[in-house]
């Protein structure tokens, strides 16, 4: 079947094969930048300026330039200054991971400077260890603190990983343009937008699941 | 002596909170601090509960030294010491700080299966007991935002009864509760001190004060103005500053 002379049965197929790629960039970024976003965070509330102004300098720089030039860095950077290289898609998930860090370390800042400082206080005096007192205590109040901020991320995830066609990685927005240019169309990129939507909609049906879980107590 | 504090001084930004306090507290005692606003009151309880650090000074609990001045300097047990007298303390404070996150019960279990390595069956029986004698055993599965401030406070104290200190601070218990809400919160202080437990309670209800002291502590200025008896204090005190910062309180 042909919609303005796209061949529509080949264009989902190759998109449904993309959006492998585009699942395999979203949840490796997940994976990787959420925990290194909570080490940013206790990086930037760090009482040593040995720790926290370095971490600040990196968030600035990563959450101050494009992601786009970030993914251009990490494609061509290595061989410019080490003469290697990291390949396509290694280099996509290396940029996407330590920009959304950067953005997933100020939410998680955020999220445990909301913490009341009794709630440190009263642990304290019942005795439990710091440790205790961050997983038990705080670490609990701060996911339901930064969850409808985490969910933002993770739709901006979704609709960022078009950025990985500027170094030809083959996701979904590559293949639209190119299925675009080859029939001269615009059907192609409308069904592109079709794809996120879909899968932002999976997000955010997801995260309304979650917040819901959590609204069994409340501050 | 259950808790002996001397010469504990306490800057805050060169500011001097606590000037020089040296206070004593027996096994079984119910020792009341008042003073105006500033004065010191709260900054003391926390220095005693390990919240703040004392810039120099004298404390020993239960036998146990938690700091003592060397050169002039205040010098702290080693982690494991001050562990130990941690839990000889409990401290019930104003904004009742309960863990919004656990049930009524998992607030009074939780420290008792971590920090105290009770089993959990144990803890939770000495949290159930610990609810009837508060009046809620009902709401042992609510969560703290479901109830009202006096009984957030019970639950309070509750979780800090079930690690039994030794010592019992109390830091303005009732101010952050209405008129109607406070008189449950002074009822429960009223039958811990018929059991017996000691007690250090900073407040502002004078009348409860004068009820429930074994004796009376006036702060003021960082300094231990006077201390006596609940009579010496608000019946018959010769000191001048006391007397003016009682009158202020009943002409409120």
């Amino acid at each position: 079947m042909r919609i303005d002379n796209v061949p529509i049965d080949l264009l989902l197929k190759n998109m449904l094969s993309a959006t492998g790629t585009v699942l395999q960039i979203f949840f490796l970024t997940i994976v990787l930048s959420i925990p290194l976003g909570f080490l940013v965070a206790l990086a930037r509330r760090s009482r040593f300026k040995i720790i926290s102004f370095p971490t600040r300098i990196y968030q600035l720089v990563f959450r101050g330039t494009p992601l786009m030039l970030q993914l251009f860095f990490f494609m061509y950077g290595p061989y410019y200054i080490f003469d290697i290289g990291f390949g396509r898609f290694n280099a996509c998930i290396i940029a996407f991971v330590i920009n959304y860090a950067a953005y997933f370390g100020e939410i998680f800042r955020g999220g445990i400077a909301a913490i009341p400082k009794g709630q440190y206080e009263a642990a304290k005096v019942l005795g439990y260890s710091k440790i205790q007192t961050f997983m038990r205590i705080i670490l609990p109040q701060v996911v339901k603190h930064v969850m409808p901020a985490t969910g933002n991320e993770f739709m901006t995830l979704v609709k960022d990983t078009s950025l990985a066609q500027v170094i030809s990685v083959g996701e979904i927005y590559n293949v639209a343009t190119n299925a675009g240019a080859r029939y001269f169309s615009t059907v192609p990129l409308i069904v592109a937008g079709i794809f996120y939507l879909v899968m932002n909609t999976v997000v955010e049906m997801s995260f309304k699941v979650i917040e819901k879980k959590l609204d069994y107590y409340r501050t | 002596m259950l808790l002996l504090a001397e010469n504990i001084k306490k800057k805050f930004d060169k500011e001097n909170v606590l000037e020089d306090i040296s206070m004593e507290v027996k096994e079984g005692e119910v020792v009341v601090i008042i003073g105006p606003s500033g004065s010191g009151k709260s900054t003391l309880l926390r220095c005693l509960t390990q919240l703040e650090q004392v810039d120099a000074g004298r404390v020993e609990i239960d036998g146990k030294l938690m700091v003592d001045t060397v050169d002039n300097k205040a010098v702290y047990a080693d982690s494991k010491t001050l562990h130990e007298i941690l839990l000889d303390v409990g401290l019930v404070f104003q904004n009742f700080n309960l863990f919004p996150h656990y049930s009524v019960l998992k607030n009074i279990v939780d420290a008792q299966v971590q920090v105290m390595k009770r089993k959990r069956d144990e803890a939770k029986g000495i949290a159930m007991e610990l609810l009837k004698k508060m009046n809620l055993s009902d709401r042992a599965d609510a969560y703290p935002n479901e109830l009202s401030g006096g009984q957030q406070q019970r639950i309070a104290i509750a979780r800090a009864l079930a690690l039994n200190p030794k010592i019992l601070f109390f830091d303005e218990p009732t101010s952050a509760l209405d008129p109607e809400l406070t008189g449950e919160i002074l009822k429960v202080i009223r039958n811990l001190a018929q059991e017996n437990m000691t007690m250090v309670i900073v407040t502002h209800e004078m009348a409860f004060a004068r009820e429930v002291a074994d004796r009376v502590i006036f702060m003021d200025n960082g300094l231990i103005v006077e201390q006596g008896s609940p009579e010496e204090l608000f019946g018959n005190s010769v000191n001048q500053r006391t007397k003016e910062f009682l009158q202020r309180y009943s002409e409120n």
